[in-house]
C-alpha cells in the first residue's frame, strides 16, 4: 500500500501547488484589479481612515478638508467653499465612500492621500518614527473673487466660464452650471450618498457635469472666427484692411444651399467688407468665403496650434476640441464660421483669447500653484509651461485691435468697461434639433475676451447654453458679453 | 540486495518541545499584535490566551512522553501553531465585530485537547479499533441523520447539519469524518483482496466486477443523501473523496479513483440540474463579478467577491494585523478565516499558513507510510488525505479554484465540532505515528522448530 500513499501524497502536493497559484494570482498578479474594482470599498476606506490634505484656493480660503469623524472612519471631507460648496464643485469635485472621486479629489488624490510616489521618502520617515501619515494639501491658481464673480454672473442659467491668466496659464476661475453640493456625497451615510448622487443622475440638466472641460462640446458659432482670422494672416496674404466679399447671402459650391448673414444684409456696400469689419460685425459671408479661399488645412493647422485636438490635463482631464478632417468646400465654409462640426470646450475658447492676448504664445492652462507636505516643504509647484506659439506677434497684434474694435463698435458692445480696453468677440452658436422635438433648439450664447487690451491680465471664455433666459432672443453679444464683463472686473479690480 | 542501516529509533521529544516553544510563540506573538494593530496597545487578555495555550501545548507534550514517546514531533507543533493563528485572527474579527468568539474558541481548543489527550491515553494501540468496524458505520449513519431529528435538528444558514440543546449546537457531520475514516479503513482492508483482484480489464484499466461495485455505489449513494438532505456540498464532497481515496489506498486500482470521478461527475451534474443552491454556487464561482450575480440577495457572490478584495488589498506583506477590514466580508471568522489571514498576513503568511497544512497532512500520509499494519495504513491515510481535501476544497472556494461550499478550515476557524474532531485526528495520528516510528521489539531468541524453517508464509503489506 505505499505506492499509492506515495501518489496520493503527490496528489495532496499538487492541490497545494495549486492553492498556492491561485492565492498568487489573486494577491499578486490580479491584485491591481481587483483594488481598483468600485465595489472594493476598502481602497476608499483606508484613504478615509488617513487625514487627507485639504485644498486651497489661491488666497488660501479653504474648499476642501477632512474633519475627525465619530464612528468607524476616522474622517469626513467637507467643502467649506464660499458663498456655497456648489459654487466651487466642479473645481474640487467630491470624494465619496462609495462613488470614488471626481475633479481635483480625482485628478490629485494620491497626493492628498499621502500615497504619491512624490511622498514615498516622507511616507519612509512617518514608518520609521510611527507617526500617522497625512495627505498633502493643494493649492489651486483660482481666485476667490473671479470665481465668485464668475458664478454670481452665471445664475441659474446653464453654461460654463472659464478666467485664465494669459502670461501663464494659470485658471483664475472656472465655474459649470448647475451645480451640485459635494458635501452630500461626501456624506459617510452612504444611503443617502445613494440616494443624492442617484438624484443627480437623473437630473436632465447634469449637474454633475464640468462642462468647463468636460462635458459634451459646444460648436463654438462666431468665436471660431477668431481662428479664421488668425489662420488667414498668418498666411501673409491677408490684412485687417483686406477686402472680403460679403453678400448677403454666400452661394454654397456643390450645393443648392447658400450661407447667410443673421442679419439678412450685406455686410459692407458693393457686398464688400474688410477682415477687420467682418470680424466687429461677425459677417459669416465674409469669413465662409475665407473659408473657401484659404489654402487647405490652413484653418485646421491654426486650430491644432491654438490647442485643438490635445488631451491636456491641467490637472483635470479636458476632453479634446475638435477641428474636423477631410472636410469638402461647403463643409470649410461652414467650419470656418463656427457651425458644421466645429466642437469645442469653454476652456478652449478662452486658450485662444489668451493666446492672443500672449502675443501668439500658448501657455498650458494649469489649476494647481502648489503642493505642499504636511511639514509645508512643496512638493510641487508647476512653473508656467509654453505649449507653443500658435501665431506670429504680428498676427496676434492684428487680432487685439480687431477684438478691441468689436467691443467698442461691433457685437460685443455690452462687454464695455470704462477706462479698461477689452477686446473681444461673441458667437451666437446654432445647435439644430438637439431633443429631436422637430424645431430646433435655442442657439448657444458665447462671448470670450480679455483685457486689458495692451496689458491683459485675464482671458475669459463665457458660454450660455441654449440662449439661457433670453431663450430664442440670445446672442453672444447680449447674453454671454455681460457675464464676461463682470468677470473681467473681478480680475482688474481686485 | 539492499543495504540495510540500522538506526537507533530516537523519540525527538526534544525537538516537539522546541518546535511548540515556536509555535506557541508566533501564536502569543499575532495574538498581542492584533491588540497593536487595532488600538495600539498589546492585546488585553494577553497573559491568559499566551498561558492557556502554552499548558494546552505542555499537557500533550507530556502525555506523549508518558504513553506515546515515539509519536510523531512535527504533528502537535503544527496543530498548536495553526490553532492559537486562528484564535488571533477570530480576536481580531472579534475586536472589529465586537463579538465574543475568542473565549469560547479557546474553550473548545481545550476540549479538543483533552480529547487527543484521551484518545493517546485510552487508546493503547491503534489496531483495536478494526474491532469496531461496522459499530462505527453505524455511529457514522445516526451522526449524520441527527439533525435530521425534528426537535434537536437546527437549520443554520440553509444547511441541515446541526444539533442544538439550549444554546449549545453541535454538527455531528463532523465527527462522522472519524468514524466514517475507521469504517472506510477496517472495511477495505478486509475486502480488499477481493475488490482489486477480479475482474476484466479493459483498455489497461481492471474494471472490478459488478457485485463489487456495491460498497462504492452504496458510499456515492450516501454522499448524495448527504447532499441531498442537508443541502450540505462541503461535507458530500469530503465523504465520497475520502472513500474513493481510501480504496484506491487499499486496492492500488485506478480504475476505481477513474469510477469514482464519473460517479462524482455524475452526481453533480444531477445536483447542479436539480438544486438551486448548487447552481447559485456555480455560477458564483464562474461570473462572480458579474453585477447580477453580485448583487443577488441570497446565494449571491458578493461574500466571495469582498474575500477576493480582502486578499488583493493585502498584497505581497499584507496590511498588517488588525490594519485590514477582514470585517468587511461576511463569516470572515469561520468560513472566510483565510481570506481575513490573507488580508492582514499578506500572501507571505497564507503560504506560510498553506504550508503548515501541507506539513501537517504530508506527515500523517508519512505516519501512513510508515506504519505496519494494513488498516493503520488506510486509517492514517484516510485521516491525513480527508484534512488536505477539506483544505482544498474550502481554500479553493475562498481562492476561487472551484465553487464555494460550506466547510471551514481545520483549527483555523471558529467553531467547536471541527476543532474537536480536527483535534481527535491528531490524536489518532499521534497514536499511529508512534506504532510507525516505534523501534521494532528485539526479536527474542527464536525457539527450534517449524517457524523457523523455510516455509513461512509473509504476506507484505
Amino acid at each position: 500500500m505505499n505506492t499509492p500513499l506515495r501518489r496520493l501524497s503527490l496528489v495532496v502536493a499538487l492541490l497545494f501547488a495549486l492553492l498556492l497559484g491561485s492565492a498568487t494570482w489573486v494577491q499578486f498578479v490580479d491584485a491591481g484589479d481587483l483594488r481598483d474594482d468600485p465595489r472594493n470599498s476598502r481602497t476608499l476606506l483606508a484613504e478615509l481612515g488617513r487625514d487627507r490634505g485639504p485644498i486651497t484656493a489661491a488666497t488660501g480660503e479653504v474648499l476642501a478638508e477632512s474633519v475627525p469623524a465619530e464612528g468607524p472612519i476616522a474622517y469626513r471631507r467637507t467643502y467649506p467653499g464660499d458663498p456655497s460648496a456648489a459654487t466651487w464643485a466642479h473645481v474640487t469635485g467630491f470624494y465619496s465612500v462609495v462613488y470614488g472621486a471626481t475633479g481635483v479629489e480625482d485628478a490629485l488624490g494620491s497626493l492628498l492621500a499621502g500615497t504619491a510616489d512624490e511622498l514615498f521618502y516622507r511616507r519612509l520617515s512617518d514608518l520609521v518614527t510611527g507617526r500617522e501619515p497625512s495627505g498633502a494639501s493643494v493649492e489651486l491658481t483660482l481666485q476667490p473673487e473671479v470665481q465668485e464673480a464668475a458664478a454670481a454672473a452665471l445664475g441659474d442659467q446653464r453654461g460654463a466660464v472659464v478666467a485664465l491668466e494669459p502670461s501663464t496659464g494659470r485658471v483664475l476661475a472656472m465655474v459649470s452650471s448647475p451645480s451640485y453640493d459635494p458635501g452630500e456625497l461626501a456624506s459617510l451615510d452612504t444611503e443617502e450618498v445613494r440616494q443624492a448622487y442617484a438624484r443627480l443622475l437623473e437630473d436632465d440638466t447634469d449637474p454633475l457635469v464640468n462642462r468647463a472641460v468636460a462635458g459634451d462640446l459646444y460648436p463654438p458659432g462666431s468665436v471660431f472666427k477668431l481662428v479664421t482670422a488668425a489662420a488667414a494672416l498668418e498666411t501673409g496674404d491677408y490684412t485687417p484692411q483686406s477686402v472680403l466679399p460679403g453678400p448677403a447671402e454666400l452661394p454654397l459650391p456643390l450645393t443648392t444651399i447658400s450661407l447667410p448673414n443673421v442679419s439678412g444684409e450685406a455686410c459692407g456696400p458693393g457686398d464688400e467688407v474688410s477682415l477687420a469689419d467682418a470680424l466687429r460685425i461677425s459677417c459669416n459671408t465674409a469669413f465662409g468665403s475665407l473659408g473657401l479661399t484659404l489654402p487647405d488645412g490652413a484653418v485646421a493647422d491654426e486650430a491644432a496650434e491654438l490647442g485643438f485636438g490635445r488631451a491636456l490635463q491641467v490637472p483635470l482631464r479636458v476632453t479634446p476640441s475638435t477641428y474636423p478632417e477631410d472636410l469638402d468646400e461647403p463643409q470649410r465654409a461652414l467650419a470656418a464660421i463656427g457651425q458644421g462640426s466645429v466642437r469645442v470646450t469653454p476652456l478652449q475658447v478662452a486658450m485662444v483669447s489668451a493666446a492672443i492676448a500672449n502675443d501668439g504664445v500658448l501657455m498650458a492652462p494649469q489649476m494647481v500653484a502648489s503642493v505642499n507636505a504636511e511639514d509645508l516643504s512643496v512638493v510641487d509647484a508647476p512653473e508656467p509651461r509654453e505649449l507653443g506659439r500658435a501665431m506670429s506677434e504680428d498676427t496676434a497684434a492684428a487680432l487685439t485691435q480687431m477684438m478691441e474694435l468689436v467691443v467698442q463698435d461691433g457685437t460685443g458692445t455690452a462687454a464695455q468697461i470704462s477706462g479698461v480696453d477689452v477686446a473681444g468677440k461673441s458667437g451666437t452658436a446654432e445647435v439644430g434639433d438637439t431633443d429631436g422635438d422637430g424645431s430646433p433648439e435655442d442657439p448657444h450664447a458665447w462671448f470670450t475676451a480679455f483685457a486689458p487690451a495692451q496689458d491683459p491680465q485675464v482671458a475669459v471664455a463665457v458660454v450660455v447654453e441654449n440662449g439661457g433666459d433670453a431663450g430664442s432672443e440670445a446672442s453672444g453679444g447680449r447674453t454671454a458679453a455681460p457675464i464676461a464683463r463682470q468677470v473681467v472686473e473681478a480680475v482688474i479690480g481686485r | 540486495m539492499a543495504v540495510v542501516t540500522q538506526h537507533a529509533a530516537r523519540s525527538r521529544r526534544g525537538t516537539e518541545l522546541l518546535l511548540l516553544v515556536l509555535a506557541v510563540g508566533v501564536a502569543v506573538l499575532a495574538y498581542g499584535m492584533v491588540g497593536l494593530g487595532v488600538d495600539g496597545e498589546w492585546s488585553a487578555g494577553l497573559p491568559q490566551y499566551g498561558g492557556g495555550l502554552a499548558a494546552l501545548a505542555l499537557v500533550v507534550h507530556g502525555v506523549l512522553r508518558w504513553r506515546a514517546p515515539y509519536a510523531d514531533p512535527v504533528l502537535l507543533p503544527v496543530a498548536v501553531a495553526l490553532n492559537g493563528l486562528g484564535l488571533a485572527v477570530i480576536h481580531r474579527l472579534d475586536l472589529a465585530e465586537g463579538s465574543a468568539q475568542a473565549p469560547r474558541q479557546l474553550l473548545w481548543s481545550a476540549i479538543g485537547v483533552v480529547a487527543a489527550t484521551a484518545v493517546v491515553v485510552a487508546l493503547r494501540d491503534h489496531r483495536l479499533l478494526r474491532r469496531y468496524t461496522f459499530v462505527a458505520m453505524a455511529a457514522s449513519l445516526v451522526l449524520l441523520l441527527l439533525p435530521l431529528l425534528p426537535v434537536l435538528g437546527r437549520t443554520i444558514n440553509g444547511a441541515r447539519i446541526w444539533i442544538g440543546v439550549g444554546p449549545l449546537s453541535f454538527q455531528p457531520g463532523e465527527i462522522a469524518k472519524i468514524t466514517l475514516a475507521v469504517f472506510f479503513a477496517g472495511y477495505l482492508v478486509t475486502a480488499r483482496d477481493t475488490l482489486s483482484l477480479a475482474g476484466r480489464r479493459v483498455l489497461g484499466l481492471r474494471l472490478p466486477r459488478g457485485r463489487d461495485l456495491g460498497p462504492i455505489l452504496v458510499a456515492w449513494a450516501g454522499s448524495v443523501g448527504v447532499l441531498v438532505l442537508q443541502r450540505d456540498l462541503g461535507t458530500s464532497l469530503l465523504f465520497f473523496g475520502l472513500f474513493v481515496a481510501v480504496l484506491y489506498l487499499a486496492t492500488e486500482r485506478v480504475s476505481w479513483i477513474a469510477i469514482g470521478l464519473v460517479l462524482f461527475a455524475g452526481g453533480a451534474y444531477v445536483a447542479y440540474q436539480l438544486f438551486g443552491h448548487v447552481q447559485q454556487r456555480v455560477s458564483g464561482w464562474l461570473d462572480p463579478f458579474d453585477p447580477e450575480v453580485y448583487d443577488r440577495a441570497a446565494g449571491g457572490s458578493y461574500q466571495l467577491v469582498q474575500g477576493l478584495f480582502g486578499l488583493a488589498n493585502g498584497g505581497l506583506t499584507g496590511t498588517g494585523l488588525g490594519r485590514g477590514r477582514p470585517d468587511i466580508v461576511p463569516f470572515a471568522n469561520s468560513d472566510f478565516v483565510l481570506a481575513s489571514l490573507g488580508e492582514e498576513l499578506g500572501l507571505a503568511g497564507l503560504f506560510a499558513v498553506l504550508a503548515l497544512y501541507l506539513v501537517l497532512v504530508e506527515r500523517g500520509l508519512r505516519t501512513a507510510i510508515g506504519v505496519r499494519d494494513g488498516f493503520g495504513k488506510l486509517l492514517a491515510g484516510g485521516l491525513a488525505f480527508t484534512v488536505a481535501l477539506q483544505c482544498f476544497v474550502v481554500a479553493g472556494g475562498v481562492l476561487r479554484v472551484i465553487p464555494l461550499t460550506g466547510l471551514t478550515m481545520p483549527f483555523l476557524a471558529a467553531g467547536g465540532s471541527s476543532l474537536l474532531t480536527n483535534w481527535i485526528i491528531i490524536g489518532l495520528l499521534l497514536r499511529i505515528s508512534d506504532a510507525a516510528r516505534r523501534p521494532a521489539p528485539t526479536p527474542a531468541p527464536a525457539p527450534p522448530g517449524p517457524a523457523t524453517s523455510e516455509t513461512q508464509i509473509v504476506r507484505t503489506v
